[in-house]
């Protein structure tokens, strides 16, 4: 329990990530699904985050000549931070597209009326 | 200076020219074109992955290529071997025979202008592919599994009916709902081994295991990679995204993405048991069991599930997920000969069931585009070709002699005796599935070469069969009881390559 | 058909050949609910049968959601302690990354310097995703045969019209004010990413709001006269490809040893760190036409 409450950010980040899925799961409007996917990416990148500080160094780039490994903190995770942020903006916009031109055929975003209308089209 | 050897930059040759490919298809305006941009790359790829088989299992070696001027732990790294590039090759054939006999699918159901953007899409795909069975590095895997998740999203909603909208909308979100479990066992994993590269990431996870440090986060971490990778591929409990998807995009996408793409996650699981978390350690933290009994779960269910279906690609889809169930129940067996069945079945698996989709395609197209079993009746006699394309992808689905099918089954049945107390499981599960197979496959095979009753069925429309699919479906034909004859060469390369994996 | 209760066993057969009927109503032997289901829902069952029965479903989903919590608070107490320095993740590589980055990346920013030179292959693949996520909206949301509407034609037009009329004075002014300054300080974060925060993806952030906001004002014609679809694919295509180029001579020259003759220049000038530059200005070209494109195909359709 003590080790819970010093590794705070990272038992932030994983209750975030649980209630992305939870939205995930649980919504049945498409855009608030995705909302809750976005939540999922955005708790893994405050774990990376978390996972690249150390107490009492500065951020990774070149500060009053310094050029000691002891001064900085990791770069390792901001870099992949980055990488998954571009991932996650291309994927949102993706599915936003997908939900547009759901929209426009169904004129609802509700995902169950969504199945019930195609599979009434598919019936026919 | 070192030594140059050519061969060795063949995967990151493949890699870039594929996604070379992909970048330049927008300059071109004609669908027709993108697809000669994209079959000469693909039979560029095909004879260079031919070399590197050669070169590699001749002198039994595996090599990494550094991707830039950093060693390991540092730079971003590719590895071949024999498995590698026999997964290679495979995935270039298939991928060419695919699109060879499926081109017209694209051309008549593709609204023109968005043609070339489709094959973007594929190149993409293919050279993620690439990437994905040579990676050598966690984080490069994870990150081409998105281009490829976005790829095959795109591949499916490409036909642009509503159908496919919700079929893509249902894939995307399973898919996306993978990849963050997989993000997220590959940021606890380099948490607790402080590496993304595989051979270091091994040589951790081996220290941890010895010393008992971060136990369970590595259980986790396992159970997450493992449960992202077999959502992705669409093992058992996870399968609901295929046969909506399937059913609604058009027969070449079904084609390469059950065919191919489902099979590159599982190489990657396959590299991700040897490469990271080692067989033993699998065997310890018992992952090798749930995938069994995942897989065991798999076959009998997807053929059940097949066999209540009517309309035919929905059908297929189903009997993909019964497949990846073998897949899946050779890697659990958790013995190199249970590993070598499996490498096999996704060589044969992948090489029918393009087959099987691209026949399918073209005589739903024959019978007006109506997909019901009893509409496609008399199919077969209407475009004989597809029908024995079909017809001999059934055999091999259902694992008759002398075809792909039937050899896979044989090994995992000789894989069950060497993995104590899963012999009696595996040869009954064997048994019902193959039993299962046959009576969802006989029934559409009887029916499409039963003449049609009514008048408005059997009307000879005026069916042009373009020599390309004619080809297509002879070399895939040809191919699939190659497979079936000539096994040998294949096991003895799929073996070379797991042992050179350990 | 009046007979179908009292169908023989072959003539069921033979229905089921013809693909007519199903023979084994696997139902029965799967589902693991008493409720009868509904003839509609017979049909299709995957997640729809689960999802049918609203309740259960709901309380699966916070009991999966909630044991996955759990499991990972456990996961969470045997990780590394928060901001140690003597944590598994600060060895070696990060290490080199600091210590050597400037003698071998040339850049002083040194996440610019360990995403585009010790780890490219990565972000080549980033950027691909992001060139492929736009074609993808392109697929969808571009004008075609399939997905057209009178409505929407006539929205679009109504639009031009509003955007024609001098009725909004003050936002034309002030866009042209704030627009190419916007722009500017975009430019400068992407010029810079090698020697400060920034780079590429968000300094062509900054630049794509930009052009957004000046889309905004002046409407879609205006910005035509100078930002086609043709203009954005070219310039997307052109940095994709001088970023291919790079990437391959590097990795190439790189992995077989052969002379690498990419001058690193004095670290901390702007004119300095090899490829990260030229990089850094492609990712930035493709981000702000990205940006840009996403808005345009959202709201109208067409770029």
């Amino acid at each position: 329990m003590n080790h819970l409450a010093t590794n705070f950010y990272e038992a932030a980040s994983v209750i975030l990530f649980g209630i992305g899925f939870m939205n995930l799961l649980l919504q049945n409007n498409l855009i608030k699904k995705f909302i809750g996917l976005n939540i999922m990416d955005t708790a893994v990148y405050l774990f990376l985050a978390a996972k690249g500080y150390i107490f009492g160094r500065v951020a990774p780039i070149l500060t009053n000549g310094v050029v000691d490994a002891d001064y900085y903190i990791n770069p390792v995770p901001a870099g992949l931070v980055l990488t998954g942020i571009v991932v996650s903006v291309s994927v949102t916009a993706f599915s936003l597209a997908l939900v547009q031109r759901l929209y426009k055929h169904y004129g609802t975003l509700n995902m169950d009326e969504i199945m019930k209308l195609s599979r009434e089209e598919e019936g026919e | 200076m070192a030594h140059v050897n050519f061969v060795h930059n063949i995967p990151f040759f493949s890699i870039f020219l594929a996604m070379f490919c992909g970048i330049i298809t927008p300059l071109v305006k004609n669908g027709r074109t993108a697809r000669k941009i994209h079959g000469t790359m693909v039979f560029i790829i095909m004879i260079l992955s031919a070399i590197l088989l050669l070169n590699v299992s001749e002198n039994h070696e595996t090599f990494t290529f550094m991707m830039g001027h950093f060693p390991a732990p540092w730079g971003n790294e590719l590895r071949a071997g024999p498995l590698e590039a026999l997964m290679a090759l495979t995935f270039s054939v298939v991928m060419f025979l695919t699109v060879m006999g499926g081109s017209e699918f694209i051309y008549k159901e593709i609204v023109p202008e968005k043609q070339n953007l489709y094959f973007i899409m594929l190149n993409a795909l293919f050279g993620a592919m690439l990437a994905l069975v040579y990676t050598n590095d966690i984080f490069t895997a994870y990150v081409f599994i998105e281009i490829n998740t976005i790829a095959s999203c795109a591949l499916i909603m490409a036909k642009g009916t509503a159908q496919a909208m919700v079929g893509t909308t249902h894939y995307l979100v399973i898919s996306l709902l993978g990849s963050g479990l997989f993000l997220l066992g590959v940021c606890i994993l380099y948490s607790i081994t402080g590496h993304l590269l595989m051979p270091q990431m091994k040589e951790a996870v081996v220290r941890l295991m010895a010393t008992g440090d971060y136990h369970f986060p590595l259980l986790v971490v396992t159970g997450f990679m493992f449960i992202g990778i077999a959502i992705k591929s669409a093992l058992f409990p996870f399968h609901s995204m295929l046969p909506g998807a399937y059913g609604a995009a058009v027969p070449t996408s079904s084609a390469i993405l059950s065919g191919l793409v489902l099979k590159s996650y599982i190489i990657l699981g396959i590299k991700l048991v040897y490469g990271v978390f080692s067989v033993d350690v699998m065997h310890q933290l018992k992952i090798v069991d749930v995938l069994f009994v995942f897989g065991l779960a798999g076959m009998v269910m997807g053929s059940l599930y097949a066999m209540r279906e009517t309309r035919m690609k929905r059908m297929l889809a189903y009997s993909s997920v019964a497949q990846i169930g073998y897949i899946y129940m050779g890697i659990g067996l958790g013995t190199r000969i249970g590993m070598t069945a499996a490498c096999f079945h996704i060589l044969a698996h992948a090489i029918t069931k393009t087959m099987l989709f691209v026949c399918c395609g073209q005589m739903v197209e024959d019978s007006g585009n109506k997909e019901q079993i009893f509409h496609l009746k008399g199919a077969g006699l209407r475009n004989p070709l597809a029908g024995i394309g079909f017809t001999v992808g059934a055999l091999s689905m259902v694992g008759v002699p002398l075809t792909a099918g039937f050899i896979s089954k044989l090994y995992f049945a000789s894989a069950s005796v060497y993995a104590p107390g899963k012999m009696a499981a595996v040869l009954v599960v064997l048994a019902i599935s193959m039993i299962l197979n046959a009576l969802y496959f006989l029934p559409s095979t009887i029916a499409i070469w039963t003449p049609a009753k009514t008048e408005d069925q059997a009307k000879p429309a005026h069916i042009s069969v373009s020599p390309a699919f004619g080809i297509a479906v002879v070399l895939f034909i040809v191919a699939n009881i190659t497979l079936g004859i000539w096994y040998r060469p294949f096991i003895h390369i799929i073996e070379m390559g797991i042992s050179l994996l350990q | 058909m009046a007979l179908s209760e009292k169908k023989s066993f072959w003539q069921k057969l033979k229905a089921w050949i013809d693909g007519e009927e199903i023979l084994i109503n696997a139902d029965k032997y799967i589902s693991t609910r008493e409720k009868p289901e509904l003839p509609h829902f017979a049909k299709h069952f995957s997640t729809e049968s689960v999802r049918s029965n609203k309740k259960l479903y709901r309380l699966m989903s916070v009991f999966v959601s909630l044991v996955f919590i759990g499991i990972m608070l456990i996961t969470v107490t045997h990780l590394p302690t928060f901001g140690e320095a003597s944590n598994p993740s600060n060895n070696e590589v990060a290490e080199r990354y600091l210590e050597k980055g400037i003698e071998e990346t040339g850049a002083i920013n040194f996440v610019a310097g360990m995403i585009l030179d010790y780890r490219a292959f990565d972000t080549f693949g980033e950027s691909n995703v992001l060139f492929l996520a736009v074609i993808c909206v392109v697929m969808l949301l571009k004008r075609d045969s399939k997905n057209i509407s009178a409505a929407e034609d006539q929205e679009n037009a109504e639009d031009d019209v509003f955007d024609m009329e001098d009725l909004k004075l003050i936002l034309k002014k002030g866009s042209k004010t704030i627009a190419p300054l916007v722009m500017l300080y975009g430019i400068y974060v992407v010029l810079n990413g090698h020697l400060s925060p920034g780079g590429g993806f968000s300094g062509g952030s900054i630049i794509g709001a930009g052009l957004i906001l000046y889309s905004a004002a002046n409407g879609q014609k205006k910005m035509q006269t100078f930002f086609t679809f043709r203009t954005f694919t070219l310039i997307s295509v052109a940095c994709l490809l001088t970023y291919c180029g790079c990437k391959s001579y590097s990795f190439f020259t790189g992995a077989n040893h052969v002379g690498y003759e990419i001058p690193k220049g004095v670290p901390g000038a702007i004119l300095s760190s090899g490829f990260i530059l030229p990089l850094n200005i492609c990712v930035g070209l493709i981000v702000a036409c990205t940006m840009y494109g996403f808005y345009a195909l959202f709201t109208k359709g067409e770029i």
